[in-house]
């Protein structure tokens, strides 16, 4: 062979560690380690994206892929520690991971909830078969999608959430991973895989987040399969340290009369990606796929999604906003498929964009594919910055420059904020708005 | 504070351009406690960007002048600073802001000035109870407290909005920008009692109007009918009868002459 690319020679990288998860993972079912060969055949294939391929053309994940990343060390944190990750209120379950690993001691167990089946995914792997084997990794596809593959061939933990058909669980469930400072940057692959049977109903928060300086790349996939008439509602919480990468993969698959919604909130990490995928695969279905992202300084935030209408009758709901400072960036592209036969498919699409500096970007792409001919399928995307008239209404009335900022940016966060029906995540939510809403420092000083 | 005739206000030669373009050309008004002036002109005479300068709109420019108020320099203060000692601008256009609570609005603005004033802050508990009591003033419906600021509301909701947050506030200069164009007869009636309850001896205000119907409403102690960036005449309510009698055109050639 002549010279190698730079895509071939950072995927190398990975065939050791394909080489020993293979070894260790002697023991697992038959079904997962086709499923991971396949896996890391596929990332061998395509190997990591570069802003040649559309769907990473903002992006440039080269300080991600050029990265050698080591092993996530074992780290102990205190209850203290974690306590500010975990909403208060919810009164459910909580499993908490640390770099990777499941953390029995910081985890939060509320008792059997009657229908819910919860367990981390290192011991589901050997002992729910029946559940995983028909659905992992056969709904977050691989192919074309270098993470997502990097993810599957490599996971070693996460979560298994079962809802039994019928099920309501009142409890909100949380599930925590904690990424803290390592010597040698590490990657984490978490992987959670739900399950709503039939009529089925749960609520659950993900949350992703950074102790301190963390360093790490987090590379993460969950998938959600919402059974016939089932109710889910995602709330998703990326609070990655600022010297954190984040990769993130959510993919729901909605049954018939389902109604899944998701709730992306994207705050941290200095490169981020957040591909949330819907599948409407049975008829009558709703899906909202909503998502906020706030960023600041010289971070990458990346949001794609893509809602599949795969048969007729499908409702989708999307907003998705965005508040960047500094020199962000930001990219957000909504793709809405609407198959052929499709029918009587309601989509409507909204992305906006607040821009508070001069220097920061955003780049906003709809992409919508209409292959039926009886539909509703709206999209805008508008791009703009605080309103001086605004501004200047609130300061004619005493409040001052920098509580009018922070009154305009988090009522055009409200669109997305005020959706949540949770109201210990809205609550959360508030709280981090109002602490880390990046407002210019030069602003600060004069109040 | 309560010293009779003290000065609120005191304009000289103040001159101001906005995008390059000289609008007021050497305004001269004193204002003193407890007086309500009428400003009037034609169109395009500067009225507006006579409010706005007062008010401290970031896009006028002020070429020249000053500009006291209750014995200090106004020109130099913030917008938000201004209100706090008691400036309030009731705005020609009041602006939506969706997504922002009214009731949260108005409590913030109500506990900047207190706090300003050295006062403790108010609860939600007695605010909306002090709210409540405004609102009867100027007849309007309660549940616009819970609705975001001005958004969807009627033009004659917006301007009663005003008048009502002003109720709120009470400020000590009031500056009524065109407060009652738009405005339904009934309307402007429960906005000129609004603003008629809160005449006072410590309060005073300067109306800005192209019309002197407002005028028949709210009888104002003087009237100065400005054009072209100048004050052209002065005089006692009688000023205003004769311009809606006589139209602006005789007052322009006069300009012309001077």
């Amino acid at each position: 062979m002549a010279t190698l690319t730079a895509s071939q020679d950072t995927k190398g990288r990975y065939l050791p560690a394909f080489e020993r998860a293979w070894r260790e993972g002697v023991n697992e079912p038959a079904w997962l380690r086709t499923t991971r060969r396949a896996a890391a055949a596929e990332f061998d294939r395509a190997g990591f994206p570069t802003t040649r391929d559309e769907a990473w053309r903002f992006t440039n994940v080269a300080p991600i892929t050029q990265t050698p990343w080591g092993e996530a060390p074992i780290a102990e944190l205190s209850a203290e520690d974690v306590a500010r990750f975990i909403i208060p209120g919810l009164d459910g379950p909580v499993m908490v991971f640390v770099n990777g690993r499941y953390a029995r001691a910081l985890s939060i167990a509320c008792g059997p909830v009657a229908g819910l089946t919860m367990t981390t995914m290192a011991d589901a792997i050997g002992r729910d078969g029946a559940i995983l084997a028909p659905h992992l990794a056969r709904h977050a596809d691989v192919s074309g999608r270098a993470f997502t593959a990097l993810n599957t061939a490599l996971f070693e933990d996460g979560a298994l959430i079962a809802i039994a058909d019928n099920a309501i669980i009142e409890p909100a469930i949380q599930v925590v991973f904690l990424s803290v400072p390592a010597p040698v940057p590490a990657a984490i692959h978490p992987r959670v895989f739900v399950l709503l049977g039939r009529n089925g109903q749960a609520r659950m928060i993900e949350t992703f987040a950074g102790i301190g300086p963390a360093n790490g790349f987090t590379n993460a996939v969950t998938e959600v399969v919402a059974g016939d008439g089932a109710v889910f509602d995602h709330y998703r919480l990326q609070r990655e340290a600022d010297p954190a990468f984040h990769v993130g993969h959510t993919h729901f698959h909605l049954g018939r009369s389902s109604a899944v919604s998701s709730h992306a909130i994207a705050l941290g990490g200095r490169i981020a990606r957040h591909d949330a995928v819907a599948v409407l695969g049975g008829e009558g279905a709703e899906c909202t796929l909503n998502g906020l992202y706030i960023a600041g300084g010289n971070r990458l935030i990346d949001n794609h999604t893509e809602i599949d209408h795969a048969v007729p009758h499908g409702t989708s709901r999307e907003v998705y906003k965005g508040i960047l400072a500094g020199h962000a960036r930001g990219v957000f592209n909504g793709r809405i498929r609407v198959r052929p036969n499709a029918q009587k498919t309601d989509a409507k699409q909204t992305n906006k964009t607040l821009l508070l500096s001069d220097e920061a970007q955003v780049n906003t792409t709809p992409q919508l594919e209409i292959l039926a001919n009886d539909v509703r399928c709206t999209h805008g995307a508008t791009v703009g910055q605080l309103s001086e008239e605004a501004l200047f209404y609130l300061r004619a009335r005493g409040i001052g420059l920098d509580e009018a900022r922070r009154l305009l940016v988090t009522a055009f966060a409200a669109d997305v904020t005020s959706r949540i029906r949770l109201e210990p995540v809205r609550a959360e939510l508030d709280r981090l708005l109002t602490a880390g809403l990046p407002l210019p420092p030069e602003e600060g000083a004069r109040a | 504070m309560n010293e009779a005739n003290h000065i609120m206000l005191e304009v000289s030669n103040l001159r101001a351009r906005v995008g390059g373009k000289d609008i007021l050309k050497g305004i001269d008004l004193v204002v003193k406690a407890g007086e309500v002036h009428a400003i009037m002109g034609p169109n395009g005479s500067g009225k507006s960007t006579l409010a706005g300068v007062l008010a401290g709109r970031g896009e006028y420019e002020v070429t020249g002048g000053s500009v006291r108020y209750q014995g200090g320099d106004l020109l130099g203060l913030d917008p938000e600073v201004r209100a706090r000692e008691g400036v309030f601008l009731a705005f020609q256009y009041p602006v939506e802001i969706p997504g922002v609570n009214n009731a949260y609005f108005l409590r913030a603005a109500l506990n900047a000035v207190r706090r300003h004033r050295g006062e403790p802050e108010i609860d939600a508990v007695a605010f909306m109870a002090l709210a409540r009591a405004r609102m009867t003033l100027l007849d309007m419906d309660p549940a616009l407290m819970n609705r975001p600021v001005n958004d969807g509301f009627s033009g004659g909701e917006k301007k009663r909005n005003e008048i009502f947050q002003m109720a709120v506030l009470e400020p000590r200069l009031a500056i009524l920008d065109e407060t009652d164009s738009g405005l339904d007869i009934d309307a402007l009636k429960v906005v000129a009692d609004g603003v008629n309850a809160l005449r006072s001896a410590d309060r005073s205000m300067i109306v800005v109007t192209h019309y002197q119907r407002l005028l028949n409403y709210i009888v104002p102690d003087f009237v100065h009918v400005l054009s072209d960036g100048r004050i052209v005449r002065s005089g006692g309510r009688e000023l205003a009868l004769e311009l809606e009698e006589r139209g602006y055109g005789w007052i322009e050639p006069a300009v012309q002459d001077a």
